[in-house]
């Protein structure tokens, strides 16, 4: 009995050590926010962090079909909203492609592992002025920390 | 309709270079080439068949030599960022290119008497593209507009064969510049959409009918079917006019006067 009660004790403080570790380390596997976007400005993303991260391309899969068939674009969960949030700046205010390396979409899914092909068609910086004009007018007043105005691509 | 000569414009070729050139020039300082309508609230509910859009064509308004509706289509939808592929023919890459809208030019052989006319997706009623796709991707939106579902279309191009107007485009090439009210990959089908994302947008307009009344032509005239009192049904009562292969009774959304 007292040695049950030994294995269990051990084995509690190793589920612990082990629970305590893993949060951290999750903690660490986040931060794909560019600095330089629009979303490093804002606490969380359309939905809360937590859900998009696992549940975004379910959003992502409902939401084109709601888009081409029922033509709705005053959305929250467009993925046109999507790039022009989480984008990144370079120094000279000029957007980053969103797909490229070390940028949002594709620091997260190389460390997944998961292929994503969305950007063989859509496209990767704001380009364009009729997007989600919803989106862009709740957002107008974001810089995040690089960017002043809207930038020729955008508009 | 067998007195009928289509020839290319040649001097459209020339005319698309150049003017390439100069929407390039005018659009990369970051000029509006359209100016979002005030006030325009973009859809959140799905569309409904209360609408149903269509365009008048008044060929005899339309110029000669005349391509303003092409190269606005072409900037409006990011056409004009297709990129020909390195080494390839250039006459090779005018015929794969995709083209929304084109500028036919009509001669009757008995008369002599030229017709000029832009020809894009008719919009029919009865689609054929829609009955042939085997995936269901080229569908009829609700308010009318017939289009490609591109995350559903596999590319076997049937759509384009069973088109009577040579509507549709297939995209050869990977494309690296897309804008992003215009989607565009590789291997997929596309056509004319009566810019959906304008209407979508609370924007009653085309980029086409836009430029031909700026050009000051007034050829193209768009608008709601389901509307009398709209200025479509108005120009369509007091205009003769009728569809393109009428015989074959797809009920298109363009109809054409004076041909």
């Amino acid at each position: 009995m007292a040695e049950v009660m030994t294995k269990g004790v051990l084995l509690a403080l190793l589920a612990a050590v082990l629970g305590v570790g893993s949060a951290a380390y999750a903690e660490e596997v986040g931060g794909f926010v560019l600095p330089s976007s629009k979303a490093a400005a804002v606490e969380n993303c359309v939905e809360p962090t937590e859900y998009m991260r696992r549940n975004h391309f379910e959003l992502i899969r409902h939401q084109r079909d709601k888009t081409v068939y029922g033509g709705i674009r005053g959305t929250s969960h467009s993925l046109s909203g999507c790039v022009a949030c989480h984008v990144g700046y370079d120094d000279a205010g000029a957007p980053v492609e969103i797909d490229a390396e070390g940028q949002f979409c594709r620091s997260c899914h190389a460390y997944a592992s998961v292929e994503m092909n969305c950007f063989d068609c859509h496209a990767t910086v704001p380009r364009g002025e009729s997007w989600n004009h919803e989106v862009a007018a709740a957002h107008a007043h974001i810089t995040g920390s690089a960017l002043m105005g809207p930038t020729a691509a955008e508009r | 309709m067998n007195h009928e000569t289509e020839s290319m414009n040649q001097g459209r070729r020339d005319f698309l270079g150049a003017a390439a050139g100069v929407s390039a020039a005018a659009v990369a300082p970051g000029v509006f080439l359209h100016t979002p309508v005030a006030n325009a609230a973009p859809r959140t509910d799905p569309v409904t068949d209360v609408h149903r859009w269509g365009l008048l064509v008044d060929t005899s308004k339309c110029a000669d030599g005349c391509t303003a509706c092409v190269d606005a289509c072409d900037s409006e939808n990011g056409l004009n960022l297709q990129a020909k592929p390195q080494g390839q023919d250039e006459l090779k890459w005018e015929n794969q290119r995709a083209v929304w809208i084109r500028k036919v030019k009509l001669q009757d052989n008995l008369t002599g008497h030229v017709t000029n006319l832009p020809l894009m997706c008719q919009h029919c009623e009865h689609p054929p593209c829609v009955d042939v796709c085997p995936t269901g991707a080229s569908f009829k939106r609700a308010d009318g507009i017939v289009m490609v579902d591109r995350h559903t279309c596999i590319g076997c191009r049937y759509c384009m064969m069973a088109c009577p107007y040579k509507a549709r485009s297939f995209i050869h090439e990977q494309v690296d510049h897309k804008l992003t009210r215009a989607p565009r990959g590789k291997g997929c089908v596309e056509s004319c959409n009566l810019c959906a994302h304008r209407l979508d947008s609370g924007d009653v307009s085309t980029a086409c009918a836009e430029a031909c009344s700026a050009e000051g032509h007034q050829a193209l005239i768009f608008g709601d079917l389901k509307d009398p009192l709209g200025s479509l049904r108005q120009a369509l009562a007091k205009t003769p006019s009728r569809q393109i292969r009428q015989d074959l009774g797809l009920n298109t959304g363009v109809r054409y006067a004076g041909i």
